[in-house]
């Protein structure tokens, strides 16, 4: 395998050369950030906004999953198909309208975050839904044999959304230590083993996006949250995702809730501009995790919680984005929810996500107008 | 000669049509699970849950049957869950697990419910001469403490002791019962200090002592570290369970270092995992085990799950009931 790609590997400019992982703007490397700065963008801050991925599917898009199982109807597999499309470019729209800066389509493909990928991936098997808690089950596949790459996973969502979508659209993908960690093992010695082989054909799956235009990737493992003590694995998958992936490509890690310090500054390592952490959840708590040392990576900061079905005030928005100055500057946030949206009822996830947008829009006027001081935004000295 | 009797540390995964109905007669929310006041239509569809899975396991063969533990929402917590006194709140991890129940919180003085009581009456009227015998399953005092939250007791040995006498109260209004399976996975997973591990044996034996049932304590993910293996010695059990699954190596040094009860749990069968065990493999496990225990012959051994199986599809949890009905019974065979 080769290395990742350094400045001077081919002739594209601004690559910066040092070793290792991938650099953000802050390190003085190729900025992966301003590419998604709007040309007609009011200030001059710019803090990114987006989401995570996941938005409440339109509930005749849920009748529609049903009826293709019902024989009574006269409904197949390419009117489902049709329908997922209306609801993507329907959803796609809801997040422009928002005023994102970075969209994506809501997921209104895929099912859950783990059988979605699963069953396009040769080498696993359903046998029944299993228990999470109470009455919530999840169709937990077997891997029972060789893991290999079957059909495309994402490559058509991405074409699809980025046709209908005026702006840059965002792809997040289900990282392979979670799609392992989250499936019964019956083939592989262990289960780091099954993480490294499913590592390889998400970076296939990646080079794939990014040669159908993908600039934008978000890696979910949500899995790292519930078992900690792997995040060396987690960061050798990540290796083998990054491989042969272009320099100017934004790749995020999201993790949902847990207990960071377990996690930081081991995490650093990891190839990844970014990593989008859920810190509104536990009150921004763990805020001084993230300080000591310092944070060299792009922040995406949890700024609603996606477990409350109440919209956050803008007011109350932009205090919680004030906190990522404490961890980050201006020039290395992100913005965005927690988590994905998608159990929440549809009309509060996009009332949360046009408080986030204005929020974040005030704030930035606040920066240029050199009115906030907290933390790295605060203005310098010699200013 | 060692008897081999087939069984499983119950919960069981409710069946495909169960999950379904269940879900949209009770809702989604952790507001909506068992506490102990379902309606009549909740409770005639858990008596169909327990009805066929009493079925499962009197078709495969086991030597022990369990009720089934369907309403066991918040898993092996739910004594407490049904319990006055207690208030369940925020959905909280299970163990290591990609699971969760609703954490109960204790705020006064604990009483017996007789919920499990009357689930195993339940049960036993629907058992005939083909039914292996009825086993009782609950935690063991120490993991339920471990699960729950005291705001009444004040500190963990008077909690732990409080929630031994609870479980007392449990099991003294069992029907007859040919075994009680006491589940003591935090034994391994939060094992206790110094200081309360002794206390955690006296626990487990007092409730141990509540019934004249066989009594087997049933450990699992990994192995009790060796103080706490010392003192769950001191208890008066028929049989300590192990979980061989998860790491054969540690639980054999505890066996071989500080011996163990006249009668064995092996816990053979992967509770976490699709892939089915042959039966060769099970009987070869528990041959692998006789021999490397020369020292001791056991008058039972249990071959068993290692874990719950509710973590399981329904096809392949039935699948490895069957395989440990078959191992026992045809182990049987060869040695006889």
């Amino acid at each position: 395998m080769s290395d990742w790609p350094e400045v001077g590997d081919d002739d594209r400019d601004g690559r910066d050369a040092r070793e290792g992982t991938p650099t953000t703007a802050a390190d003085g490397g190729v900025d992966v950030r301003e590419q998604f700065r709007p040309d007609d963008h009011p200030t001059d801050h710019f803090l990114l906004t987006t989401v995570v991925g996941s938005y409440p599917k339109p509930k005749w898009l849920n009748r529609s999953e049903d009826l293709v199982d019902d024989e009574e109807y006269d409904f197949d597999e390419d009117h489902l198909h049709e329908a997922h499309d209306d609801a993507a470019r329907l959803i796609t729209e809801e997040h422009e309208r928002a005023g994102l800066d970075v969209v994506c389509d809501g997921e209104m493909r895929r099912n859950e975050m783990v059988e979605y990928f699963a069953h396009r991936i040769d080498g696993y098997e359903f046998n029944g839904p299993v228990k999470v808690w109470g009455h919530n089950y999840f169709d937990k596949p077997s891997v029972v044999d060789e893991v290999s790459y079957g059909e495309q996973w994402l490559v058509e969502e991405f074409e699809f959304t980025s046709g209908v979508a005026q702006r840059p659209v965002k792809v997040p993908i289900t990282g392979p230590y979670t799609l392992a960690n989250w499936s019964f093992n019956e083939h592989y010695e262990d289960e780091e083993t099954l993480a490294y082989e499913l590592a390889d054909l998400v970076n296939e799956e990646i080079e794939a996006l990014v040669d159908a235009g993908a600039r934008y990737i978000q890696i979910d493992e949500p899995a790292l949250a519930t078992t900690p003590d792997d995040h060396a694995i987690v960061g050798e998958c990540l290796e083998r995702i990054v491989d042969d992936v272009p320099a100017d490509v934004r790749l995020g890690l999201h993790v949902c809730y847990g207990d960071y310090s377990r996690i930081y500054p081991e995490i650093l390592d990891f190839p990844v501009h970014e990593f989008d952490l859920e810190l509104a959840n536990g009150d921004y708590e763990q805020v001084p995790v993230f300080t000591e040392p310092d944070f060299t990576k792009d922040l995406a900061l949890g700024v609603v919680d996606a477990h409350t079905a109440e919209v956050e005030p803008v007011e109350v928005i932009k205090e919680n984005i004030k906190k990522g100055f404490e961890i980050v500057p201006p020039e290395r946030l992100t913005i965005s929810p927690d988590c994905g949206l998608k159990l929440l009822p549809r009309d509060i996830a996009y009332g949360k996500m046009e408080n986030m947008v204005q929020a974040a829009r005030e704030v930035e006027q606040e920066l240029d107008d050199g009115e906030v001081d907290v933390g790295f935004a605060a203005p310098a000295a010699d200013d | 000669m060692t008897e081999l009797v087939a069984t499983t540390p119950g919960l069981l995964p409710l069946p495909d049509w169960a999950k379904g109905e269940l879900s949209d007669l009770k809702g989604h929310q952790k507001s909506d699970l068992i506490d102990g006041t379902e309606g009549e239509d909740v409770t005639e569809a858990y008596d169909r849950v327990r009805t066929e899975e009493l079925e499962w396991q009197t078709e495969a063969g086991l030597d022990r049957v369990v009720e089934g533990q369907g309403r066991w929402d918040d898993n092996i917590a739910h004594p407490l869950a049904v319990a006055d006194a207690v208030d369940t709140r925020g959905i909280v991890r299970y163990y290591d697990n990609n699971n969760f129940y609703r954490e109960p919180v204790v705020t006064d003085d604990l009483a017996a419910s007789g919920d499990v009581a009357a689930e195993l009456d339940a049960a036993a009227a629907l058992l005939d001469g083909d039914a292996g015998g009825l086993q009782a399953v609950l935690p063991g005092p120490y993991s339920l403490a471990d699960l729950a939250t005291d705001e009444h007791y004040g500190d963990e040995a008077a909690f732990l002791d409080a929630v031994a006498d609870f479980l007392v109260g449990e099991v003294e209004q069992f029907p007859d019962i040919e075994t009680l399976f006491l589940l003591e996975p935090s034994l391994v997973e939060n094992p206790p200090e110094d200081g309360i591990d002794e206390r955690a044996g006296a626990a487990i034996d007092r409730v141990a002592g509540a019934t004249g049932a066989d009594v087997v304590c049933h450990t699992y993910w990994g192995a009790v570290p060796e103080k706490a293996y010392a003192h769950l010695m001191d208890a008066d059990l028929d049989a300590v369970g192990f979980d061989f699954v998860s790491d054969h190596e540690a639980n054999l040094y505890n066996i071989t270092e500080y011996g163990t009860t006249d009668d064995i749990a092996l816990g053979l069968v992967d509770g976490q995992n699709t892939r089915v065990e042959s039966v060769e493999t099970i009987r070869d496990r528990v041959e692998w085990v006789n021999e490397q225990v020369p020292a001791q012959s056991f008058d039972t051994t249990y071959l068993t799950a290692n874990t719950e199986l509710f973590y399981l599809p329904v096809n392949r949890a039935r699948e490895k009931l069957d395989v440990l009905a078959r191992a026992a019974a045809e182990e049987e065979e060869v040695t006889a």
